[in-house]
């Protein structure tokens, strides 16, 4: 089932009147309720469908469906209750499946044939997300850009997840968007909302949008039917709101999703859609630097832009083939633990990947693992410490698979024992690999990088040891702390180039870093002996590697400068601002 | 450390209850479908286990479908009964069933899959080299700890997950001796036969006074050579949300080790795949 209503639709020739760009209206019939459509440009282009939200009606596309009529067969519509279309009678008729239906209903009577881009704001990508997320979706659309309008379940269940596990970020996602959502509550309340629209808000309104929007007040904005349509509008939040929040559903889709966050949006939290992915595979994340409403109305040509870039891509070859050029990432160390980790987390957002490690079979099995998620993947023999190797495998990877988008430089080796204890081949392995193997890493890929220009995000694994001391750990966390340093002044002149630089300080993860770790002054069976005992601690504490790939790649999205990712890593952080001499106090303790 | 207490009459016996536990779950295998539920699954593999003349149960028999093949989200044992859990197409299942027939235990697992899955299919061609590292090591008399060890390490190498640590005990196996108690055939609690419950307990405090256990896991009660007798081995690998496993005896006797039998279908299977390459 599609959801989509088999409503009759006839087209009553009106044609539209503002002048040059010909809008064309029709009427289609959704369930028995008449929907007002425009279109423009030509209808054998790609059909895009824009839907707006609330309390708008379709005029406030007007910049972004413009722009779009020149390349595009654009069509809006008034979405029930608002603008032209006619008016349910009962608040159930604004469910969120009839809504889905009303999108079906219009793409089914502008384009039967192929399915169509849509692009939604507010209400309006609230309720796209009922089309997209049913059954079968991807049948009749071929991409979707969201803004600002998140699916209520998707909602419900970021909600749930975030009360299950109270951390202190989680509940203070809570609050935060509680306090951006003030407003749904209000509208709960009867009376109260809709006599606020009548009795001045609705006059009021172009103040609102200029004073806390940043929108210049223009002729015929906003349309003449507001106070109505904002009244009427009501009935969405309390139809669905309730509902769809306690009780969430699954819902997926196939469809390819572009979301647009828009960074000074008041309404919206850029938190919400955190762990979207789990819902769409097939997730493109864009920012934008706009309002809630100055997106569309003064930004209008950039979202098109963006609309423009994503309708072009070929999605349907990318749903039966992984894309021979898509976002590339390489990790180094990527035979084992975090490396393996991150490599198969960007496999499964469909990125290709490039593992290389000392170990090749082990590289190979990761590049294996990646494949099952669908994505392209490559194995190679590096030793990162060999400055002349890693360069020749920067131009081999640049040669075979193009410049990487994603450079991780992970791969690293354990030391315990004190300075003293600590001997200069022991101090220049750990140094070689920790250090070195970053530098080259940066070095090759980064020049790479910067010669192409399209920007790119170069990830460290530094570590908790780089800002906890520790007097066991002084050849290891040397090198770390170098890292650290080395990554906080790449950032600074990588950034006109658009290369983010990130420092990953894991802590604690259980890998193999402690089966291989050396320790200063013992061999063979004591060094087994304390490899095992160290392994055992670390998986004592069971944090897996795959959270902190989850880290990187939300790092690579956000460009976060520097992660601590465990709790005793976040700790130290803290510890080491608010109390260095306690910090240098503990590094006395025999750990490590 | 005891002698080898079975004769090859003994042997023949567990043999045929192997063959026959093994028989069932290829029957059920065949008769399942998408649509069908764990509680179903189950059902169906009892009736036909009965049929074939089975007395009693070791455990009563399981079914885990989708990623519950993985033991994922699992926090209560009572999670490891067979649910409602529906098959639908591509998902992998696990059947493990434990038939007693005249007191001579058979402790099986079959993991399988409907429709196209790459992840089991996989996870089913690397089985292969857990089956032959256990023999490897028990035979070169490792304690019992580090073959666990071992075993953990190649998981770590292939990139897997250890999901028998999921069992009661984390155990990848135990012990199984022929079943001589007379509590009431046919009757379990929590799932156990309640004459296996009665062997159990009496091997686990005979053992635990001989610094051994019955039950093969990574701790410290496991740090003895393989005891001489019959081991239901279960080495149960995860790969994300999909899990697989197979469980059979293996034979310590005095001196070696070897599986009690090489006719079982996941050996078949390897050896059809080898022969295809």
């Amino acid at each position: 089932m599609t959801g989509r209503s088999n409503g009759t639709h006839g087209t009553d020739g009106t044609h539209g009147t503002d002048g040059t760009d010909a809008t064309r209206r029709r009427t289609v019939d959704s369930g028995g309720l008449a929907l007002a459509v425009y279109e423009q440009g030509d209808p054998a282009r790609p059909t895009v469908l824009l839907v707006h939200g609330y309390p708008d009606d379709h005029s406030v596309w007007d910049d972004v469906a413009a722009d779009l009529a020149a390349d595009h067969h654009v069509v809006r519509y008034d979405t029930r209750g608002s603008g032209a279309s006619g008016v349910p009678a009962a608040r159930e008729d604004y469910r969120l499946e009839l809504l889905g239906q009303d999108l079906y209903a219009v793409a089914d009577a502008v384009s039967p044939d192929r399915p169509v881009h849509v692009v939604a704001h507010d209400w309006g990508s609230v309720q796209a997300w009922e089309a997209v997320t049913a059954p079968g979706a991807y049948r009749r659309i071929a991409s979707y850009t969201t803004m600002s309008g998140p699916c209520l379940d998707h909602m419900g269940h970021w909600i749930r997840h975030r009360l299950r596990r109270p951390t202190p970020r989680h509940l203070s996602q809570l609050l935060r968007q509680g306090a951006h959502s003030w407003y749904i509550a209000l509208f709960q309340l009867p009376v109260l909302a809709p006599a606020a629209w009548k009795l001045g808000l609705a006059r009021l309104w172009p103040r609102v949008l200029r004073d806390l929007e940043a929108v210049r007040p223009r002729p015929g904005h906003p349309q003449a039917t507001l106070a109505k349509d904002a009244v009427h509008g009501i009935e969405l939040y309390r139809a669905n709101m309730r509902p769809r929040v306690r009780a969430p559903r699954e819902r997926h889709t196939e469809v390819p999703v572009q979301l647009i966050t828009l960074q000074r949006d008041h309404y919206v939290a850029d938190f919400l859609s955190e762990g979207l992915e789990r819902w769409v595979p097939r997730l493109t994340r864009r920012t934008l630097d706009a309002t809630h409403w100055s997106a569309l109305l003064e930004k209008g040509p950039a979202v098109a832009a963006l609309v423009r870039e994503f309708t072009a891509r070929d999605h349907t070859a990318a749903r039966q083939e992984p894309s021979a050029a898509g976002e590339l990432v390489v990790v180094t160390g990527g035979g084992s633990g975090i490396g393996r980790a991150t490599a198969l987390a960007f496999a499964d957002r469909g990125t290709r990947v490039v593992v290389c490690d000392r170990d090749l079979p082990a590289a190979r099995r990761t590049a294996e693992l990646c494949e099952l998620s669908g994505a392209k993947a490559a194995a190679y023999r590096v030793d990162v410490s060999d400055g002349a190797a890693v360069d020749a495998f920067a131009r081999q990877v640049a040669a075979d698979h193009g410049v990487p988008d994603v450079v991780v430089n992970n791969a690293g080796i354990g030391h315990s024992g004190t300075f003293l204890e600590t001997t200069e081949e022991e101090w220049r392995r750990v140094l070689d690999v920790n250090l070195w193997g970053v530098i080259h890493g940066c070095r090759a890929f980064g020049q790479l990088m910067v010669e192409r220009g399209t920007g790119g995000h170069l990830v460290n694994l530094a570590s908790a040891a780089a800002y906890l001391p520790a007097k066991r750990l002084a050849a290891y966390a040397t090198s770390k702390s170098a890292v650290l340093m080395l990554s906080d002044c790449l950032r600074a002149e990588l950034a006109p180039h658009r290369i983010g630089v990130s420092a990953i300080c894991p802590g604690i993860v259980n890998t193999d870093i402690t089966r291989t770790t050396t320790f200063s002054g013992l061999h063979d069976d004591a060094l087994a002996a304390k490899q095992a005992k160290v392994s055992k601690l670390y998986a004592r504490r069971g944090f897996p590697p795959e959270k902190v790939a989850a880290e990187i790649l939300r790092a690579v999205r956000t460009r976060k400068p520097v992660v601590p990712v465990t709790f005793e890593a976040k700790a130290a952080r803290l510890l080491g601002r608010l109390s260095p001499g306690l910090l240098r106090l503990l590094a006395r303790v025999n750990a490590g | 450390m005891p002698r080898f207490p079975y004769d090859e009459r003994d042997l023949a016996k567990f043999r045929e209850v192997q063959q026959l536990a093994y028989h069932c779950a290829e029957q059920v295998a065949a008769w399942i479908e998408p649509g069908v539920t764990e509680r179903q699954a189950t059902a169906e593999l009892r009736r036909c286990l009965v049929r074939a003349g089975v007395q009693d149960f070791f455990h009563v028999p399981f079914a885990w479908f989708g990623d519950r093949t993985a033991f994922r989200h699992f926090r209560t044992p009572l999670q490891f009964f067979a649910g409602s859990r529906v098959l639908a197409e591509g998902m992998p299942y696990v059947l493990d069933c434990a038939p007693v027939v005249d007191g001579y235990t058979a402790d099986i697992g079959y993991g399988g899959k409907v429709g196209e899955n790459p992840v089991w299919d996989l996870l089913a061609k690397d089985l292969r080299v857990y089956r032959e590292l256990i023999l490897r090591e028990v035979r070169a008399r490792k304690p019992l700890a580090e073959v666990y060890a071992a075993v953990d390490a190649q998981l770590a190498a292939h990139g897997y997950d250890n999901r028998h640590q999921v069992y009661p005990g984390r155990v990848i196996g135990h012990q199984v001796t022929r079943n001589t108690a007379r509590g009431p055939a046919g009757v379990n609690l929590f799932g156990f036969g309640v004459r296996t419950l009665q062997t159990l307990g009496r091997e686990l405090v005979k053992e635990r006074l001989e610094g051994r256990s019955p039950l093969w896991a990574g701790g410290r009660a496991s740090r003895h050579a393989p005891t001489p007798g019959l081991w239901a081995v279960e080495p149960h690998i995860g790969f994300r949300d999909v899990g697989i496993k197979f469980e059979e005896l293996l034979v310590v006797t005095d001196e070696d080790a070897y599986w009690l039998d090489d006719d079982l279908p996941h050996v078949r299977r390897w050896a059809l795949q080898e022969d295809a390459a």
